[in-house]
């Protein structure tokens, strides 16, 4: 069974077809780049594929359910991090993670479990009873993804959540994604960064509502004769017609 | 006289119980008709920075000139002459395009028309949507609005905080091009971004990082300090071969840069030993080959040079 497998959707807002008519599918396990221009409707795709915006037509199935019949099973099967930071501030680590534990039904002994792992990973032990505005912005960043993992979900959704990160954090965010994917999550991720899309195993390429490339770094390179994966965007992007 | 100068500025923001210091004794100074770019993470204090300097706070300690000013005492002479754009849009939503760059122009005692020729390169590029309300603009077409509403009373100085957050890279390019494009026109810019590839497209950058300048050079002042050499490593196997790599006592660091990693060994003697080793391990395709350092290499090892 295939972590997500997309076929033919479309989301329409009157006249304007927002994703048009998109089919692709992606592994479990795999890392999946979702790239594209601003406007080209990734965030669209994404949040239909994550159960908040109904397709207009056409099929999806996301960790095995049903994206029209079973979008509240799909909810609690996947974690989402968004490109805001969306954890609570006032609350420390400890209460955040007992609140997010809390809302995808863990057990007392499972948040307890998992704050506990959670603290080791991100080595912030001594910091757990503190209250999250104040800590570091990289940490934070990491903080997120670990809370959006907290329930062990079979996807991750990342959006843009590299943005403004100092270039150490960025990296160090990289780590926490392939050891996620070796684990055998199935990371499906945007960024503006190109050199980011190197990492996936496989990146798609949204230009006007349409996915207009789909494979791995290097088949996309030899495909498109570019030397590297920012060529490719651009080659592809330039091609849009709607503006952003 | 510089257009921009700034003498050992501090700013601290008070919490429940500690202070966060945004900016800890910052100076430098921006020629006339640069662009100098203020490169760094968020919450580097980037946009604490433009705010004293755009005189809408004021700072603990030190001092600020802008275009001969001082940023405390002569506020409204500064307030004249510059332009700002802030890095969250906040131009008036219910109003139309081309009526938010009429209040703009009326406010400073101009009219669109009298300063047509500096904004028309970026204002043709939204004009045909120009009796639509700005809060139905898309990202890149607000940023545009934005830009023309800061340009159009012909500043001499104007202050660009991170334009090309969240932008995609076609939009970048498009949007440095302008740029280069209103330096020719003798505007002074100072442009904070935290992508470190736009360094190069600067004349002199700050790289900054929790309050502090790292260095301020021309972006091949920069990477020519970097001072040590620099390999580029590729195998098939990208992952696990970073991961032996760091784990290994002769190398001093090694950090994923898309395709490739970036390596420095502790002693350049190492490279075969370290090679045989990975070839042991089953990596048999791995290459070596020496690149010059990127900003970002330089920014990630001042980083670490701050934290010993």
């Amino acid at each position: 069974m295939k972590a997500i497998a997309v076929q033919n959707l479309t989301k329409r807002f009157g006249s304007f077809t927002a994703v048009d008519d998109i089919s692709f599918e992606v592994d479990k396990g795999e890392i999946f780049g979702f790239l594209g221009a601003n406007g080209a409707g990734k965030t669209t795709a994404m949040r239909m594929l994550c159960g908040l915006s109904f397709p207009t037509s056409g099929h999806a199935q996301v960790a095995g359910f049903d994206l029209s019949r079973e979008s509240e099973k799909i909810k609690q099967s996947i974690g989402y991090m968004s490109q805001k930071f969306s954890l609570y501030e006032d609350l420390t680590i400890r209460e955040n993670v007992r609140f997010f534990g809390g809302i995808y039904g863990l057990s007392n002994a499972e948040i307890k479990s998992q704050a506990e792992v959670l603290a080791r990973n991100l080595q912030l032990e001594d910091k757990v009873d503190t209250l999250v505005k104040s800590l570091p912005l990289g940490w934070k960043q990491k903080l997120s993804f670990s809370v959006a993992m907290i329930h062990r979900p079979q996807i991750v959704f990342l959006d843009e959540p590299t943005g403004g990160v100092d270039p150490i954090t960025r990296r160090d965010f990289w780590t926490m994604i392939y050891d996620a994917a070796h684990q055998g999550t199935t990371v499906f991720v945007t960024t503006h960064y190109m050199d980011e899309a190197e990492y996936c195993n496989r990146v798609s390429i949204m230009v006007d509502g349409r996915i207009d490339a789909l494979g791995s770094p290097d088949e996309l390179k030899k495909e498109y004769s570019s030397k590297d994966m920012e060529g490719v965007f651009l080659q592809l992007a330039r091609k849009a017609k709607r503006g952003d | 006289m510089k257009a921009v100068s700034v003498n050992a500025v501090s700013k601290s923001f008070k919490q429940e119980k500690s202070a966060i210091e945004a900016l800890k004794e910052i100076s430098f100074d921006v020629n006339r008709g640069e662009l100098f770019g203020l490169i760094g993470p968020d919450g580097a204090g980037k946009t604490t920075l433009f705010r004293i300097l755009t005189t809408l706070m004021l700072a603990d300690k030190g001092s600020a000139e802008v275009d001969g000013f001082d940023v405390v005492s002569q506020f409204k002479e500064i307030r004249k002459r510059i332009g700002y754009m802030p890095g969250r849009f906040s131009l008036y939503q219910d109003l139309t395009v081309e009526e938010n760059l009429a209040f703009f122009a009326t406010l400073f005692n101009t009219s669109i028309e009298e300063n047509y020729e500096l904004v028309k390169d970026i204002y043709v590029q939204i004009e045909k949507f120009k009796t639509r309300k700005a809060g139905a603009l898309s990202g890149g077409m607000k940023q545009k609005l934005a830009l023309s509403c800061a340009l159009i009373h012909k500043p001499s100085v104007l202050f660009l905080d991170e334009p090309t957050t969240g932008v995609d890279t076609v939009s970048r390019k498009e949007f440095w091009e302008l740029l280069r494009n209103l330096q020719k026109q003798n505007i002074t810019i100072l442009v904070s971004t935290p992508y470190m590839d736009e360094a190069s497209l600067c004349d002199r950058v700050a790289l900054i990082q929790e309050g502090k300048i790292l260095d301020i050079d021309s972006p091949a002042g920069i990477t020519h300090k970097f001072g040590k050499p620099l390999w580029a490593v590729r195998s098939r196997d990208m992952y696990n071969v970073m991961i032996q790599l760091r784990q290994m006592d002769e190398v001093a660091s090694c950090y994923p840069f898309g395709q490739e990693h970036h390596l420095v060994f502790k002693n350049e003697d190492a490279r075969a030993i370290v090679g045989a080793r990975l070839k042991e391990a089953g990596h048999t395709d791995v290459s070596f080959a020496r690149i010059e350092a990127g900003i970002e290499d330089c920014f990630m090892d001042l980083m670490k040079a701050e934290k010993v």
